[in-house]
Order: structure tokens, then C-alpha cells, then sequence
């Protein structure tokens, strides 16, 4: 359980798409955000469809799995879909239920925009579920690294994110320990109205936040003795590196982008 | 030779209203020695360790790194070489896995990453953990994450190892595994060592104790003789090995001790001398 919402969503093997370098696939995912919304017409939602499916064919992924993954999702995504099936007042009426009309340009643009966003988090949660939160990391770090010219601090964004990361299971194990202990002393988190239960969290946060920051402290100390002085002069022993396969995966997907636009 | 920590008159307070921790504190510790300070909670140990390699730095006094005067000009080259191992193997991982920790301090240090890989290979093997490179430090025990944090400091080469209560957080087996580990270093390399602790089972592996108490050294001897003046070490609220104690009760008894045995071992031929001398 407790690995398990350590890394996430991350199932580690060893596909293509795993294989290939997380800055490849955080580029192809990206524009693909973006190209999603040019999508106009069946033809090209079909492709972008067909694009997607391919790529879960490619990760060896269960798609029960996949699909599961984007649960907490699927309410939005309906949600969307009734919102737009009620507003949307054009074309000719196909119900009529008690003054409520449902048109059939509400349920086009329902399904469009409703398997636009299921596309988006679909495509999105691939990326999550083929490259670990580590090298997602490494890969901002490298393709933000232009905008240290600008004085953007990416490499302690980048040093941030990955201690935030090595420290959650360490937080996890403690917060564990504190409401046990808070339990032993008859703090009741399970049982009573969500007020009650809001309110018994308090005894859990504050010692929560204390020992956080007495970690931090300590980390400091320990980084500071073993030589940290910012980013300056420093070397890095994770490399990124692009592959053959990366510069195939790149023109293949130009390719796809170049015939999604001649569909449009 | 020269002492490869000295310090000179130091006098160090946390702030303005404390009491002072550092009273007029003068130590000379030689190169490749290996020293065990000493001392109860609060009688100043633990300082020692933060203002020799500038992580504090003294209302008064000078402390000196291989005869270089420690200021806040050269605090970063001198901290290269000092390594330090703090009391909770759990808050100095830094790394994401045994290999990135390892490589934090060759990185900060601009090490080439060609050399880093074998440091990290070397490092791990002298500390026994290469077959954990990968693993991720809530996998570890405190034994082991305590392991990787001695060969992140070996790695970078530091001539002098400050060990601040590196044991005291960690089970019985993996106070052992840290024991064995800091007397194969001591054997292999050359290499200044300072052990900071407050249980006394742990300065066997020194040639020197220092005994801490009120800010000021109360005894500086070698281990064997420390417990000649076992009422004093009683006094200032240090507890003895059980050995020692059992030594003292039989010498009521008209057994003789030349050295007062530390462990097991020691006491069955301490024994059977006293015996045989009878």
C-alpha cells in the first residue's frame, strides 16, 4: 500500500514507451494537450482516438488498469457531458421533457468536448503510469534549464521536488506513528460527524508539522556539511540522453501531427 | 605532526542569556588518530563536532583544521574535508536511491560523472552496501541507511570523519553493523577519526577518550585507563559497562584487574589471569 502511493500511478517495465526519455515524452505529451483542442471533425478526433489507443497498445499496460487509473476523472467527464447536453440549445429538439429540451447540438458538442477531455487525461495518465516521478523530474529540470538565463531557480525546483518525493514515505510512516499514539491517548479519528473527525485531525497535524521541521533542520544541516552551495559548479550523476529510439518516436510523431492537421 | 583539529580557547554559547557550552575548550587531536568523546546530554559533545567543521561558529577562540585557522572565507574548502555523520540516518538521506545520496557530495563538489560512478562503486563496497544501489531509503534499516551515509562521506575523500552519536538512533545489530564498518575503515585507510557518544561500549574502537563534563574535558585517556577513575565517570552521570561494574564488585573480593575488561572476552581472561596469579 505504502509503496504503492509512493511512486504513484508508476507501474515500472520495460515497453518503448518506458524505455523512451522522459523529455521525449513530457514534449510529445504537451503538444498533444494543446493539439487536442484543434480537433474539429469526426475524421481527426478518430485520429487523435487511434493515436492514443496505439500508444496504450505500446506500454503493455493493462487498459483495465488504465482506465481505472483515471476513476476519480470519469465524474468530471460525464459532468461535462450533461453540461453541455443542457445548454447547448441548437439543431432540432430530440426530447422534450416537461419544458427541458434536449437538442442533438447538445448531444454532439456533449460527446466532443466530454471524449476531448478523456482523451487529454487519458493520453496524460500514460505518461504517469510509464515514467517514474524521478525522472519526470530530471526531464523538467532539463527542458527548463533555458529559463535559468531569466533567473527562473530550476534546479532547486527540480532538488525540491525530488526531496518532497524521498520524503513522503518517511511522512507517511510518521504520520501513522502520531495517530497511533494520539489514538492511545483517546483521540477518536474513525467514528462521529465529519466536523468531529475534521477537528480530530488537528492533534495529528500539529506534531506532523513540528517533527517536519525539525527534519528539515536537520537536512539542511546534513546537506550544508556535505558541501551544498546551490547549483553552482555543480555535476550531475543522473544524465538524460536521447536514444535512436527517441529520434524515431519524434519524427513518427510529426508524422501524425502533420496528418492530423491535413484531416482538420 | 601536525594536529588535524585544535582548538584554541573556544568559548561558544547558543545564544546571548544561555550558559556557556564551550568554556575555554582547548583539544589537539592528531592526524589518523581516533578519538571518543564522551560526555552526558548537554555537557558539550555534540558542539564539538558542529564548530570543527563550521556548521556553528564560536563567540571566542580559534579552531584550527590542519593548521589552517577556520574562518568564514575558507569554511567551504575546509568542510571538503571533514565528513560528518549526524545521529538520524533518516534525516541526512538526501538522494532519491543509495546512489544518488552517495553522489550528492561528489556532485556539489564538481566531480566528473565518470569518477563519480567508480567512488560510489568503491564507497559502497568499503561500507558493504554495493548490492543496494538502487534501493530507496525507506527499504533500508537505520543500520544500513547509516551505512550509505558513512559512504557518502568516504566518498569524497575527507581525511578527518566526525561521527556525531552516529549509533544512538539505531537497534542493537545495527549499531553492530556501524561498529564493524568504522573499525574496517579505521584498519584500511588512513584516515582521522572522531567518535561523538554517549555510550561507553562504544569507545573500544578508540585510542583516545575524551571524557566531556561542564563544557571543559574532564578526563583525556587512553581506553584501558579510563575506568581506573570509574567513581568520577559515575559522579558525572555517565553509566558503566556491565563488565566494569562486575570487575569492581570482585575486586572486593580480592580479584586483581590490571585494565578493567570491556567486554566479554576481556573479562573471561581477565579472570582467569586473576586466577591464575592467586
Amino acid at each position: 500500500m505504502k509503496s504503492f502511493m509512493i511512486i504513484g500511478q508508476f507501474v515500472p517495465g520495460n515497453s518503448m514507451v518506458h524505455r523512451l526519455d522522459p523529455r521525449s515524452k513530457l514534449m510529445v505529451i504537451f503538444t498533444f494537450v494543446i493539439i487536442v483542442f484543434f480537433a474539429n471533425n469526426s475524421v481527426s478526433y478518430g485520429w487523435l482516438t487511434l493515436f492514443a489507443l496505439i500508444l496504450i497498445l505500446l506500454t503493455k499496460l493493462h487498459i483495465g488498469y488504465i482506465l481505472k487509473g483515471i476513476t476519480p476523472v470519469w465524474f468530471l467527464i460525464i459532468f461535462t457531458f450533461i453540461l453541455h447536453l443542457i445548454i447547448t440549445k441548437e439543431g432540432p429538439v430530440l426530447i422534450d421533457i416537461g419544458g427541458f429540451a434536449i437538442h442533438k447540438g447538445g448531444v454532439l458538442q456533449g460527446l466532443t468536448i466530454s471524449w476531448r477531455f478523456f482523451l487529454l487525461v487519458l493520453v496524460t495518465s500514460l505518461l504517469t503510469l510509464t515514467t517514474s516521478p524521478m525522472e519526470i523530474t530530471d526531464a523538467i529540470e532539463e527542458l527548463l534549464a533555458p529559463f535559468k538565463k531569466i533567473k527562473v531557480p530550476v534546479h532547486e525546483l527540480a532538488l525540491m521536488m525530488s526531496i518532497s518525493l524521498r520524503f513522503i514515505p518517511t511522512l507517511l510512516d510518521e504520520t501513522e506513528k502520531i495517530s497511533k499514539a494520539q489514538a492511545s491517548r483517546g483521540v477518536d479519528l474513525r467514528t462521529g460527524s465529519i466536523k468531529d473527525r475534521v477537528y480530530a485531525i488537528v492533534p495529528l497535524l500539529v506534531p506532523l508539522f513540528i517533527s517536519a521541521f525539525k527534519r528539515a533542520e536537520d537536512l539542511a544541516m546534513a546537506m550544508e556539511a556535505r558541501g551544498y552551495r546551490g547549483s553552482e559548479g555543480r555535476t550531475k550523476l543522473r544524465q538524460l540522453q536521447f536514444k535512436k529510439l527517441d529520434y524515431m518516436a519524434m519524427i513518427i510523431y510529426l508524422l501524425i501531427i502533420l496528418i492530423f492537421f491535413s484531416l482538420r | 605532526m601536525m594536529p588535524a583539529i585544535e582548538f584554541r580557547d573556544v568559548y561558544f554559547r547558543y545564544n546571548e542569556d544561555a550558559p556557556w557550552v564551550l568554556k575555554k575548550f582547548n583539544l589537539k587531536i592528531k592526524a589518523n588518530e581516533t578519538v571518543a568523546i564522551i560526555g552526558h546530554n548537554g555537557s558539550g559533545k555534540s558542539t564539538i563536532a558542529k564548530l570543527a567543521n563550521g556548521l556553528l561558529v564560536p563567540q571566542a577562540g580559534e579552531i584550527l583544521i590542519n593548521d589552517r585557522k577556520l574562518t568564514t572565507s575558507n569554511v567551504w574548502e575546509i568542510r571538503q574535508k571533514i565528513g560528518m555523520v549526524f545521529q538520524n540516518p533518516e534525516n541526512q538521506f538526501v538522494g532519491t536511491t543509495v546512489k544518488d545520496d552517495v553522489a550528492f557530495g561528489l556532485e556539489n563538489r564538481g566531480v566528473s560523472r565518470k569518477e563519480m560512478i567508480e567512488r560510489i562503486h568503491t564507497s559502497l563496497t568499503e561500507v558493504g552496501m554495493e548490492d543496494y544501489q538502487n534501493h530507496e531509503p525507506h527499504n533500508l534499516s537505520g543500520g544500513q541507511k547509516q551505512r550509505v551515509a558513512i559512504a557518502s562521506v568516504m566518498a569524497t575523500y575527507p581525511g578527518i570523519l566526525l561521527l556525531d552519536e552516529a549509533t544512538s538512533m539505531l537497534d542493537p545489530r545495527g549499531r553492530k553493523e556501524i561498529l564493524s564498518t568504522i573499525n574496517d575503515l579505521k584498519e584500511e585507510l588512513e584516515i582521522t577519526m572522531v567518535m561523538i557518544t554517549h555510550d561507553l561500549h562504544e569507545i573500544t574502537l578508540a585510542d583516545r577518550v575524551i571524557v566531556m563534563n561542564e563544557g571543559q574535558i574532564y578526563i583525556d585517556t587512553t581506553v584501558d585507563q579510563l575506568f581506573n577513575d570509574h567513581q568520577g565517570l559515575q559522579s558525572i552521570g555517565l553509566s558503566l559497562p556491565l563488565t566494569v561494574e562486575l570487575a569492581i564488585e570482585l575486586e572486593q573480593y580480592d580479584y586483581q584487574f590490571a585494565t578493567y575488561p570491556l567486554d566479554n572476552e576481556e573479562f573471561l581472561e581477565a579472570l582467569w589471569t586473576s586466577n591464575l596469579k592467586k
